[in-house]
C-alpha cells in the first residue's frame, strides 16, 4: 500500500508540575500519493507537533503512522523536511547543501549531478550554485532548502511554514514555485501555515485543527491549487468560493482563538 | 611626581593630536560610514582611527626616549637630564673657639655606568682646606670634608652654613649646587640635581634595548641563543596546547552528545576550569620537575578544559533544525557528527583555541619564571636577579609581540577556516 496513514495518534506531553498537555487526541488522515493538503490552526492545535510525529522526531502518546505499509518509528530519508529557516549548512554553498541526501547515501556526483543541476535551474539558483549560504537573502535560502529536499527525492515532504518568514511578495512569488514543483514532481506535500491564503492556494485538501486538546476540526476539498499551477495566484484568488471559504476559515479560526482567550481568562 | 608629569604629557599629547588630525586631516574617502548622521551609540560606524594608533605608538616611544635621553630623540625634546660635569660649593667650618672658615668642594659628576675619577685640587689657606669629590650622576655622595682639615669634628668644629645659607645636624637645604643633608654626625650629604630622566638600571633608553637584543640575537644568554630561548617557550605551548585540544575537543563533544560522559565529567570539569593555570606550578614541580614534562603538562591542563568547554558549547549551540533536516535526508549519526556537529562547532572551537592560545602563552611565561634552563620567561627572571633591565624589557617586548602574533595567526586561519562565523 502506497501512501501516508495516520492512525489514532495522541500525544501527551506530561509537565514537570504533574499536569499534563493533550497536544493531539485521536488524529486520524490518509494521504494518497500526490496529494497536496495544507494545515491550519490557531496557535497550539498540535500542527507542527503532528508534523514532528511524521516526520519522526517524536515517537507518539497513542496510535502510529504507516508509511507505504511500514509503521514509521524515526526520522527517514522517505520523508523528507522543509523547515521556516536556519536549517541549512552554512559550511556548503548552495550545489554541495542541494546534494546533501545523495552523497550521505554515497552517491557519485555522476549519479546525481544532473539532477541537482535540474533541481537548482527550476529553482531559479541555477547561477548561485558556488555561492555560500549567507550570502543568499531569505528567499533564495528557502529555495536551497526546497531543492535540497527534492534532490533526496522523498516520497512526501513535509513543511513546516516554510514561506512564515519571507516578505510578502518573496512569499507569493514561493507559493507559485511551491504549486510547481509540486506538479512536476507529483509528490506527497503536507504544508503547515499560519496564512490562511496559503493554506487555501496551496491545499488541494486544507485541514482546519482546534485546540485543546489538538484535533482534526474540519476539512475541506479545494479546487484553488489545480487553479494556481498554471495560472497567476492573484487570478486564482478572485475564483468562484475563494473570498467565501476564507472568511468561513477566517471565522473559524477566530471563533476558537475566541474561545481560548475565554477559557484563560475563566480560569484567572 | 614623574609620573604625574608624563601622565600630564601623555594626555596633552593625546588631545593636541586629536585636534590637530581633526583640523588638518580631510576625509579624501567617503564610505558608506561617513555619510551616517548617527555615530555615537552605532558600535558599528566607530573604527580604529589609524592617525590615532600610529600616534599612539610615536608617542610611547616619545616619551620613553625622552625620559631616558634616548639618542633617538631629538635633544630639545628630552626631559631635563641630570647634573653632568664639575661644580662646587663652599661650606663654612665653626671652630669650637667660634672662629669659622670657609672651604671650597670641587665635585666632577660622571654620567650614568661612567667611571668617576678621582681627582685632586690644592688645599687653599684657613684651618678648612679645599676637598675634590668625583661621583656618579644622580647619585649622592657623603663628603667626610674634615680629612684634611685643621680642625676636625672630633676637636668639635662643624658645619654651620653651605653657601652661604646655615644648615645644622639633621637638617637639609638646597641651593643651585645641588641639594645638601647634614648627617647626625655631621657629615656632609650631597646630591647634585637629578633632573627627571630615568637611570638606565630602572629604564634604559629604546636603543639600548634594540642594541641588547642584537648582541643576545648574535650572542645569545644564558648558553642559549634568543631564538633557542623563544623556541622553547613556542614549542611548549604549541605541544601543550595541541595535546590538551587532542584530548579537549572529542571529551567536549562527548560531553555534549552523551548523559553519561557529561555526568561523569561535569564534576571535574566544572572545578577545573576555575583553578588558574598557575595555581597548578608548584604542584607540577613536585610531580614531573622543572623539565619540559612538568611544563607541556601544566600547558595541556591549562588549555584542557578551555577546548572540552569550547567543544561542549559547539556542540549545543547546533540548532536543532540543521540534525532535523540531515536525518530526514538520511544522514547516519557518524554523517550528522561528520558533516553537521563538527562543522557548525568550528567557530565556537576556533574561539576557544584563541582564549586557550593565550592563557597558554602566559602561563608558560610564569612557569619558565618558577623554574627553567630556557624560555623567554627564564630569561627576564634571571636578567631581574642582576637588575639588567634592558633584557627584562626586550624580553617582554618579544612575549607581547609573539603573543599577539600568534592570536593574529589564529584570527587569520579562522576567518578562512570558517568564514560563515556570526553570519546565520
Amino acid at each position: 500500500m502506497s501512501g501516508l496513514s495516520i492512525e489514532n495518534i495522541s500525544m501527551r506531553f506530561d509537565l514537570p508540575n504533574g499536569s499534563a498537555v493533550q497536544a493531539l487526541k485521536d488524529v486520524s488522515l490518509n494521504l494518497k500519493e500526490g496529494e497536496l493538503m495544507s494545515v491550519l490552526g490557531p496557535s497550539g492545535c498540535g500542527k507542527t507537533t503532528l508534523l514532528n510525529i511524521l516526520a519522526g522526531f517524536l515517537a507518539p502518546t497513542g496510535g502510529r503512522i504507516v508509511m507505504n505499509g511500514h509503521e514509521v518509528h524515526g526520522p527517514g530519508a522517505e520523508r523528507g523536511m522543509v523547515f521556516q529557516q536556519g536549517a541549512l549548512f552554512e559550511w556548503m554553498d548552495v550545489r554541495a547543501n542541494v546534494s546533501f541526501g545523495p552523497r550521505m547515501k554515497g552517491q557519485r556526483e555522476s549519479e546525481w549531478g544532473a539532477n541537482v543541476d535540474h533541481l537548482l535551474d527550476v529553482t531559479g539558483l541555477g547561477d548561485f550554485k558556488d555561492k555560500a549560504i549567507y550570502e543568499l537573502s531569505g528567499g533564495m535560502q528557502q529555495r536551497v532548502a526546497l531543492a535540497r529536499c527534492l534532490a533526496n527525492d522523498p516520497d512526501v515532504i513535509l513543511m513546516d511554514e516554510p514561506l512564515g518568514a519571507l516578505d510578502a511578495l518573496t512569499r507569493e512569488k514561493m507559493q507559485g514555485l511551491v504549486l510547481k514543483l509540486w506538479k512536476e514532481t507529483g509528490k506527497t506535500i503536507i504544508l503547515i501555515t499560519h496564512s490562511v491564503e496559503e493554506a487555501l492556494l496551496l491545499g488541494e485538501r486544507l485541514l482546519v485543527m482546534a485546540p485543546r486538546p489538538g484535533r482534526i476540526h474540519k476539512e475541506y476539498r479545494l479546487p484553488f491549487a489545480d487553479m494556481g499551477v498554471n495560472a497567476d495566484l492573484r487570478e486564482v484568488k478572485k475564483a468562484e468560493g475563494y473570498a467565501q471559504t476564507r472568511e468561513e476559515i477566517l471565522g473559524m479560526i477566530w471563533d476558537m482563538e475566541e474561545e481560548i482567550m475565554g477559557r484563560t481568562e475563566d480560569a484567572q | 611626581m614623574i609620573g604625574l608629569m608624563i601622565l600630564l604629557v601623555y594626555v596633552a599629547i593625546f588631545i593636541l593630536s586629536f585636534l590637530a588630525v581633526r583640523f588638518l586631516v580631510h576625509k579624501t574617502t567617503r564610505d558608506f560610514t561617513s555619510l551616517k548622521t548617527v555615530t555615537f551609540g552605532d558600535e558599528s560606524a566607530v573604527t580604529a582611527n589609524r592617525w590615532a594608533s600610529v600616534v599612539s605608538v610615536v608617542t610611547i616611544f616619545l616619551i620613553w626616549g625622552s625620559f631616558t635621553g634616548s639618542a633617538l630623540v631629538p635633544g630639545f625634546l628630552h626631559a631635563p637630564g641630570p647634573f653632568l660635569g664639575e661644580t662646587s660649593f663652599t661650606y663654612t667650618l665653626q671652630a669650637p673657639d667660634g672662629q669659622t672658615d670657609d672651604a671650597t668642594v670641587h665635585v666632577k659628576v660622571a654620567g650614568f655606568g661612567q667611571e668617576s675619577e678621582k681627582f685632586e685640587v690644592p688645599p687653599g689657606d684657613g684651618f678648612a682646606k679645599d676637598d675634590a669629590v668625583a661621583m656618579n650622576a644622580s647619585r649622592s655622595a657623603t663628603i667626610l670634608f674634615d680629612r684634611n682639615d685643621e680642625v676636625t669634628r672630633k676637636d668639635g668644629a662643624n658645619i654651620v652654613a653651605i653657601d652661604g645659607e646655615p644648615i645644622g645636624p639633621g637638617q637639609d637645604i638646597r641651593t643651585p649646587a645641588g641639594s645638601f643633608t647634614l648627617t647626625d654626625k655631621g657629615a656632609i650629604s650631597f646630591a647634585p640635581p637629578k633632573g627627571l630622566q630615568m637611570e638606565p638600571i630602572w629604564l634604559p633608553p629604546p636603543e639600548a634595548v634594540v642594541q641588547r637584543m642584537v648582541e643576545i640575537a648574535d650572542e645569545g644568554y644564558r648558553d642559549s641563543t634568543l631564538w633557542r630561548h623563544l623556541g622553547y617557550s613556542l614549542f611548549r605551548v604549541i605541544a601543550g596546547f595541541l595535546i590538551g585540544a587532542l584530548l579537549g575537543i572529542p571529551l567536549g563533544y562527548a560531553m555534549g552528545l552523551s548523559a553519561w560522559f557529561r555526568g561523569w565529567f561535569e564534576p571535574i570539569v566544572e572545578f577545573m576550569r576555575p583553578v588558574p593555570p598557575l595555581a597548578l606550578i608548584p604542584l607540577v614541580i613536585i610531580w614531573f620537575g622543572i623539565g619540559e614534562t612538568g611544563k607541556i603538562i601544566l600547558l595541556f591542563l591549562a588549555s584542557l578544559w578551555i577546548m572540552a568547554i569550547a567543544a561542549r558549547a559547539g556542540v549545543s549551540g547546533v540548532n536543532i533544525s540543521k540534525v532535523h533536516a540531515a536525518y530526514s535526508l538520511g544522514a547516519s549519526r557518524w554523517q550528522i557528527m561528520r558533516h553537521v556537529i563538527i562543522p557548525n562547532s568550528l567557530p565556537e572551537i576556533f574561539t576557544g583555541a584563541r582564549v586557550a592560545m593565550g592563557v597558554c602563552w602566559g602561563t608558560v611565561v610564569a612557569a619558565e619564571l618558577v623554574a627553567a634552563s630556557e624560555g623567554a620567561g627564564m630569561m627576564i627572571m634571571v636578567a631581574s636577579k642582576f637588575q639588567l633591565t634592558d633584557i627584562v624589557l626586550m624580553g617582554i617586548i618579544l612575549i607581547g609581540v609573539i603573543g599577539f602574533g600568534i592570536d593574529i595567526l589564529m584570527r587569520k586561519a579562522e576567518n578562512f577556516l570558517v568564514p560563515w562565523k556570526g553570519r546565520s
